[in-house]
């Protein structure tokens, strides 16, 4: 398959390319930029005019909900999502049931998620049994199984000698220990930021102190065993704060921040929408721009969809008892080139931090469109608007704080290894 | 964002909460429930307003005091009345909340009266409930119970008429009190000039200014010339643990005594929701005292709970 994509403008972050460019693939490569190799006869050609060609998006959190959850998503609805937004890399985290803490699950989900030739899939593996912060898991193993690093999915580590010890043994093999910084008794119950908001509602408030005490645990702990971390999903101003400094100490810490964070607060809950249920919470003005900023000056490294279909029965509850989380692998890219365009930044500069920044914390080859790197692309109408509604939505989860919302910019095709994965109506 | 509890011309189709009410839908639930204070004098106790209508009383939390003020409020506008427990039937077999509200709508039921221990549960069947039934909020976690905020503040009302001209303090556990935000912003949107808060740091929400109160940690010097105070249970679990050391030490600073009430103006009322614990928050001298009106206010929420279905059966699509 031969496949040349004509007359688009191609941006790619990591080569620092925004120009309007022909680009050549063969054989699952890109093979030419510009001009193809001598005798290229494309099978398929796209015309790309007016359209935005992209490196495929790498997503660094984006829970699949296989195995165990198959009531809220399954493999195939979500990596058909994955590739509807024009991601297609994605790391999942180990929170499924049975729990990612044995090699063969990871093989399993990795030969499943291969069969369908969609996405690729970078699992994350538990960093103890059954994430019950007791027993380290088997790191070497699930490495070689496949796992990309090592996380606590939501679930926090509270005894500290085992928080330490992990990050020992994680450090002995240079592996990265994924973590969401949240104190859990501070945030014990909580379901909304501890403001303004959640004291009219009534809701028990998780202050952000839980996240600000938790990164300053781990950042002490990491200092003193060398151990290489990435934060998850910071919600504060503060946490930002501590992480700037901790890079400015030359500390190996990496960190993203959820696609949601960047464009909600507080008060978008509202009255009591569900969909605005979300771990972290969202939170005050003043730590959403904090948020923003910190990617700007790249003291966050990446944003992430942070990804979690929710089925009806768990999300239609009053705000406490729904399950967190919110749907949005394709509403991830065009969300990105809102945000750049709200603060007025270049949309190269906002596509790195879900492309190749995001690819060099999973240190995996992906998220550019170099010459001979695989050709994993997508192709977006940035004109295109539409409407964000169940039924457009390939997901199984149809729960987003974004229902309703106009937005612009939408997928046309996404291509992985070559091969055309998706295709819009 | 539209106000669910308004119609889209902008009278009352539900009560969940008292904030966003405008001031003069809160104006008509106190006068009508004036014009209800009489029913309950009369030989024959019962109006027709809600004859033919069937009102379902859902408490998912226990309750009795206002389970049963409800009943009586419904039956004295001649409606057929159903109660329901049911964190003791259907919840327990796995029943979703919508689930049990769309059993009730199929038995053709038209006002839901809900009470759950969540925030927010009340505007979650509000939002999902058919054009022509009405939902009442009757307690809802620590949001609103505003039904029982209007019945403060229409006994408020009836003992001290001028409403621009009022200091209220709220003694006590604001933090879990769903009562006391009801009240807050009954208060403040009737036009009272001073709300106060008077709690320890650890039973007051964060940035609870913002609802509009002036906060005090000092009983004594938060008292000072106030023509109104409302005292507000402390749950038994909260008494001892992380939030306050013991009952003795919440009474000795926080309790109401005849020494304290003396602070506050010579002729201002002193008010509970109920139910009290007597020595914990409040002395029974002052509970059971001349300026108490503790059992007006029960009685006055029948008045209350009878204006707000009669509003509500009577903006019916």
């Amino acid at each position: 398959m031969k496949i040349l994509i004509k007359n688009g403008r191609l941006i790619d972050p990591k080569n620092n390319i925004d120009t309007t460019q022909d680009i050549y693939i063969a054989a699952g490569k890109i093979v030419g930029i510009g001009s193809g190799p001598a005798g290229f006869e494309a099978t398929q050609t796209l015309d790309a005019s007016g359209l935005l060609v992209l490196p495929g998006l790498v997503d660094l959190s984006a829970r699949l909900r296989e195995p165990g959850f198959e009531h809220k998503a399954t493999l195939e609805s979500e990596m058909q999502a994955a590739v509807a937004g024009g991601v297609t890399s994605l790391a999942c985290p180990p929170d499924t049931d049975p729990v990612l803490d044995e090699p063969g699950l990871v093989e399993m989900l990795k030969h499943k998620a291969k069969q369908l030739h969609l996405a690729h899939v970078y699992p994350l593996g538990a960093i103890t049994r059954q994430l019950q912060g007791k027993q380290l898991t088997e790191m070497s193993e699930l490495t070689e199984a496949g796992c990309v690093g090592f996380s606590q999915a939501d679930v926090a580590i509270t005894d500290t000698q085992v928080l330490w010890r992990a990050m020992q043994y994680a450090a002995t093999f240079g592996y990265t220990i994924w973590l969401r910084p949240e104190e859990p008794y501070l945030a014990s119950g909580g379901t909304a930021h501890d403001g303004e908001v959640a004291s009219r509602l009534g809701l028990k408030g998780i202050p952000a102190a839980a996240e600000t005490l938790a990164i300053a645990s781990i950042l002490t702990i990491a200092r003193e065993t060398g151990a290489s971390i990435h934060l998850c999903r910071l919600s504060t101003a503060e946490g930002v704060e501590m992480v700037r400094a901790a890079k400015q100490q030359g500390l190996p810490v990496t960190c993203d921040v959820s696609i949601n964070h960047l464009h909600l607060t507080e008060h978008d809950i509202g009255y009591f929408d569900p969909n605005c249920h979300l771990r972290p919470p969202l939170r005050g003005q003043r730590d959403r721009d904090a948020l923003s900023q910190g990617v700007i000056d790249g003291t966050i490294d990446a944003i992430c969809s942070d990804h979690t279909p929710v089925d009806d029965d768990a999300k239609l509850q009053p705000f406490g008892e729904a399950e967190a989380g919110a749907t949005g692998l394709e509403l991830l890219l065009p969300l990105v080139c809102k945000w750049a365009d709200e603060q007025n930044i270049p949309l190269p500069q906002a596509l790195a931090a879900v492309t190749t920044k995001a690819a060099a914390i999973l240190d995996i080859p992906a998220g550019e469109l170099s010459l001979h790197a695989d050709a994993d692309l997508c192709l977006l109408d940035p004109a295109q608007e539409w409407k964000v509604e169940a039924s457009v939505l390939q997901s199984q989860g149809k729960n987003t704080p974004f229902l309703g919302l106009h937005l612009r910019g939408k997928v046309r095709y996404t291509l992985v290894n070559g091969q055309l994965v998706y295709q819009a109506a | 964002m539209l106000n669910p509890q308004l119609t889209p011309d902008g009278k009352l189709r539900h009560l969940l909460s008292t904030e966003g009410l405008p001031r003069a839908i809160l104006n008509q639930i106190l006068d009508t429930a004036e014009s209800f204070v009489g029913v309950a004098e009369r030989e024959v106790k019962k109006v027709p307003l809600l004859r033919g209508k069937t009102v379902c009383n859902i408490f998912f939390e226990n309750s009795t005091r206002t389970r049963t003020t409800f009943e009586i409020a419904a039956k004295r506008l001649s409606a057929d009345v159903i109660n329901l427990n049911v964190n003791t039937s259907s919840q327990s077999k796995g029943e979703t909340i919508l689930d049990t509200i769309d059993n009730l709508t199929a038995m053709h039921a038209d006002m839901f009266v809900i009470r759950h221990a969540q925030s927010g549960a009340a505007h979650l069947i509000a939002q999902h409930v058919a054009p022509h039934i009405h939902v009442i909020n009757a307690g809802d976690g620590r949001h609103a119970h505003p039904t029982q905020g209007l019945l403060d503040v229409f006994t408020i009302r009836r003992y001290k008429p001028d409403m621009h001209n009022l200091r209220v303090a709220l003694v006590g556990d604001v933090l879990h009190s769903r009562v006391a935000r009801s009240e807050i912003h009954a208060l403040t949107t009737l036009g009272v000039p001073e709300v106060r808060v008077i709690a320890p740091k650890t039973l007051l929400p964060q940035h609870v200014e913002k609802l509009g109160v002036q906060v005090y940690h000092d009983m004594r010097e938060g008292l000072k010339d106030v023509d109104v105070i409302m005292m507000l249970r402390l749950q038994n679990e909260r008494m001892s643990g992380a939030l306050l050391p013991s009952a003795q030490e919440y009474f000795k600073c926080y309790g109401l005594t005849p020494e304290k009430l003396a602070l506050a103006k010579p002729d201002a009322i002193v008010m509970h929701p109920g139910p009290m614990n007597r020595g914990v928050e409040i002395d029974s001298a002052v509970a059971d005292g001349k300026q108490s009106v503790i059992l007006p206010q029960v009685t006055y929420g029948i008045a209350v709970r009878m204006a707000v279905m009669s509003m509500l059966a009577g903006n019916s699509a």
